[in-house]
């Protein structure tokens, strides 16, 4: 038992390609910058310098971290602003259905594992063909982007001022970018693809009028858009498969690159 | 402003529930095997979702349109994604083209 749990915790540093490393690091490098224009956010709306480090640490979902400071220094009140960030950070709740098998086998590493879950681990390891490769890509991302977050909120804390405008490097566009980028193989699947774009167009749409969080869980309807038409029975690639290709004939962005 | 202890709680609060959201997936598939057609429903659900917020965080900030700048970006680093070039090109072209373009006085 114990040797094979050590054969389990070996095997993702094995499956750590160089295309990973690069791909992390790039992120990391994105998110230790935008954490840095977070934490001078924070302390420049007037929270003491532990509140944004804390946060960080503790809630680890930079959009949701925003929108709280906001809130707060904002003026509103403060059960409102709780509410409203716990409404955007829902998503998680699929993310960890979907891709829960990617953390690992054991209670530690999945009690562990779940506090890792972003947009940008879950994609990660979404995009990775099999189970050993995913779990490595999302606990490399996960945790290297732990890391690189909460050493940019906590420089960008103590900096203040001197932290640049981080839209200035087109940063924010970045972002959407990388999702976009990870989840294209899934997106030649053609149910997937009319969920996707049904969903993301119903969100858009809902945005300007909706409370933030909303949009993006009212996208699930886009699901309905991604139902096939074609008889029972028949086969249908899951975005799973999609995502994996069949025999490599479809390799994602990030696979073998 | 909000007091240390107030700030606290709603700090708690909010890690206490981020995290339930994020640990009841993993936790429940600890427990039971999901029949395939679940499994296939929510891969889609999340990708569904992940388009939902690269949508929303290209298009709204504050209830309002971000800028044609960081628009024109991801659709650069969208179309670079579809014709399969490397992850990193995709990336570093969504930004440096919104980055550019804030330069030359685009929002």
């Amino acid at each position: 038992m114990r040797a094979l749990s050590r054969q389990v915790a070996v095997r993702p540093r094995h499956d750590l390609d160089r295309g990973l490393a690069r791909d992390v690091a790039l992120i990391c490098g994105a998110y230790a910058l935008v954490g840095g224009s977070f934490g001078a956010i924070a302390v420049g709306a007037g929270l003491p310098v532990w509140a944004p480090v804390l946060l960080s640490v503790v809630v680890f979902s930079g959009a949701s971290q925003f929108l709280l400071v906001a809130l707060l220094t904002g003026g509103g009140g403060v059960v409102p602003a709780v509410l409203a960030c716990l409404l955007v950070n829902t998503r998680h709740l699929p993310y960890g259905f979907a891709i829960g098998d990617a953390l690992g086998p054991g209670w530690p590493r999945r009690l562990v594992g779940s506090h890792l879950l972003v947009d940008e681990s879950v994609v990660f390891a979404l995009a990775r063909r099999d189970e050993g490769r995913a779990r490595a890509a999302f606990w490399a991302c996960g945790l290297s982007l732990f890391v690189a977050w909460n050493v940019g909120v906590l420089a960008g804390a103590f900096a203040g001022a001197a932290v640049p405008d981080t839209d200035a490097f087109g940063l924010d566009a970045a972002f959407p970018a990388v999702l976009l980028a990870l989840i294209m193989p899934a997106l030649r699947d053609s149910p997937t693809r009319r969920a996707a774009l049904a969903g993301a167009a119903l969100a858009a749409v809902a945005a300007p009028v909706l409370p933030a969080g909303l949009p993006v869980v009212l996208a699930l309807a886009g699901l309905l858009a991604g139902r096939t038409v074609r008889p029972r029975g028949a086969a249908e690639p899951g975005p799973r498969q999609a995502v994996r290709g069949t025999d490599g004939a479809v390799p994602g962005p990030v696979d073998e690159r | 402003m909000t007091g240390t202890s107030t700030l606290l709680v709603a700090i708690a609060v909010l890690a206490v529930g981020t995290y339930a959201c994020r640990v009841a997936g993993p936790l429940l598939r600890a427990r039971v095997t999901l029949p395939e057609q679940v499994e296939r429903l929510t891969g889609r659900a999340t990708v569904v979702l992940l388009a939902a917020v690269a949508a929303t965080s290209t298009l709204i900030v504050d209830h309002g349109f971000a800028g044609p700048a960081r628009l024109v970006g991801v659709v650069v680093g969208g179309l670079l994604a579809w014709r399969r070039a490397p992850f990193a090109a995709v990336v570093l072209a969504a930004a440096g083209t919104t980055a550019a373009l804030r330069a030359c006085g685009v929002t």
